[in-house]
């Protein structure tokens, strides 16, 4: 059973050195002339002023956060997806009743308001 | 002819000699590991090949789409060949290019992004069925381990731009990885819909549960149409195509989260982008549209088995995936050259407030639909 898994930690390992190898040659065969102006960030031309690890808009943790709960969920429901033919309407009526209590907090996070993007 | 047939017998009277002879004497876990890796090149340099003319065919569509040629000067030998070689050059000009590591970037964590986008969208392949039994590692959880590479892909984006420190990627960043992060939740509700109509984890039995005496009807993309709908344009938006591209948008935020990348370093997230499009294109395929299975009826195939070539055309097989894949990539493309680009409040809306509940509602559909038996009514 675990030996059909050998595969695919080679094709990972491998997987990351293609991209590992092909940075390497693009080091080893481009040129190194840096300058101060060069090695600067990107800002449009002008110079760059100030930190870049600035605050952000509180939005984006909201939607991690509720990137989570509906991950989870999603990782619940694999199982039970699977054995849903034998489980029947008892497992189908479970499952509904816990959507359904995902589906308020869902409704309740959508009159808040927290999925608007003004 | 005399002489091709000796030749030939000679060489694999040598190969059988040499190369058989010395390769079993070679341990057994060695051996084992030796033909994984043999399995891998043929999976990868194909595919790695298709990432490149992938280029070449979106600019070539793109193209007549507007009237116009698209590349056509670079060639082999002299010969331009409708600018056939462009994406080797487009890679040997990139080898070339220096790469830049900015001043206030955290080196080591700029140089794993485009690792960290490349080695999934590559290492998903491990599990994809190519056709009946054609698959590299026949595992049961194979859903679930695409589904976690195709998370993992995220962390590439986010660790691009935080490290570069440049607020044009920071800010690309912070887009990019909401957006990819919302759709995969419809994304991962659709898979869940596959699951309980196949009843499988596994790609190849979710193939065969789609097979059926009917061909084309039998696929799941009927019975789950607004899932499949829905499957297809989160993947459009997990890979940043158009119209979902904001953290491109080349008129506020340039290029988004790869803005300070060059050369090479930029050419892997280039090339992770074009893979994970191929991903998408033979995983919907694969889901929905019955993989390597014929779209013609059992009957027909029946009627044709003992003509030649007809009978290897119409009948199932790996031409059939590939075709599939080549509709959705240029699906892909077409979306490009023809939506202007979303905003983002209207991608977060269509996201969470169209597709979520969508998937939600028709998921307890499915699950009566399965109890009921309604599935694989039509299966052989």
């Amino acid at each position: 059973m675990l030996e059909n898994y050998l595969p695919v930690l080679i094709f990972l390992i491998i997987g990351l050195a293609v991209g590992a190898v092909m940075i390497t040659l693009g080091f080893v065969l481009s040129p190194h002339k840096p300058d101060s102006e060069k090695l600067s960030p990107y800002e449009c031309g002008f110079e760059h002023f100030g930190d870049a690890r600035m605050k952000f808009d509180v939005r984006y943790y909201l939607i991690a956060i509720l990137f989570i709960i509906f991950d989870l969920e999603i990782a619940f429901l694999f199982p039970w997806a699977i054995v849903l033919t034998e489980i029947g309407m008892f497992g189908y009526v479970a499952m509904a009743i816990f959507l359904g209590i995902l589906v308020v907090g869902f409704v309740y996070e959508w009159k808040k308001g927290a999925l608007e993007w003004e | 002819m005399e002489w091709l047939n000796t030749s030939i017998d000679w060489l694999t009277l040598l190969f059988q000699e040499w190369v058989v002879v010395y390769f079993q004497m070679l341990p057994e876990a060695l051996q084992t590991v030796i033909l994984i890796v043999l399995k891998i090149v043929v999976i990868m340099v194909p595919l790695m090949l298709s990432v490149a003319y992938l280029t070449l065919a979106e600019r070539k569509v793109i193209g007549s789409m507007q009237i116009r040629m698209g590349p056509n000067r670079v060639g082999f030998f002299g010969y331009s060949l409708a600018g056939f070689g462009q994406p080797i050059a487009d890679a040997v000009k990139l080898m070339f290019k220096e790469i830049i590591i900015p001043t206030g970037a955290n080196k080591y964590l700029f140089l794993t992004a485009p690792l960290l986008s490349l080695g999934p969208a590559l290492a998903a392949w491990a599990v994809l069925p190519f056709g009946e039994g054609i698959v590299l590692a026949e595992v049961n959880a194979a859903l679930l381990y695409v589904l976690a590479l195709t998370s993992v892909g995220v962390y590439g984006v986010i660790i691009a731009g935080w490290s570069s420190n440049s607020k044009y990627a920071l800010l690309g960043t912070m887009r990019s990885a909401a957006q990819i992060v919302s759709y995969e939740i419809a994304m991962g509700f659709a898979l869940v819909g596959v699951l309980m109509a196949a009843g499988s984890l596994n790609l190849g039995e979710i193939v065969n549960a789609q097979r059926g005496d009917y061909g084309i009807v039998s696929w799941f993309f009927l019975p789950l149409f607004p899932l499949f709908v829905i499957y297809f344009i989160s993947g459009v938006a997990e890979t940043n195509r158009a119209p979902f591209d904001v953290a491109e948008g080349e008129s506020e935020i340039v290029a988004g989260f790869h803005v300070d990348y060059s050369g090479m370093a930029f050419a892997v997230f280039f090339l992770a982008e074009y893979a994970n499009m191929i991903l998408i294109a033979a995983l919907t395929s694969l889901m929905f549209l019955g993989g390597w299975l014929s779209i013609f009826p059992a009957s027909w195939i029946a009627l044709v088995a003992d003509i030649p070539v007809l009978s290897w055309v119409v009948g199932d097989g790996i031409h059939w995936f590939f075709a599939k894949m080549s509709f959705f990539l240029l699906l892909f493309l077409w979306f490009r050259a023809t939506f202007p680009r979303y905003r983002y409040d209207q991608i977060m809306r269509l996201g969470w407030k169209v597709f979520i509940p969508i998937t939600i509602v028709w998921l307890l559909l499915v699950g009566v639909f399965v109890i009921q038996g309604w599935f694989g009514l039509g299966a052989a």
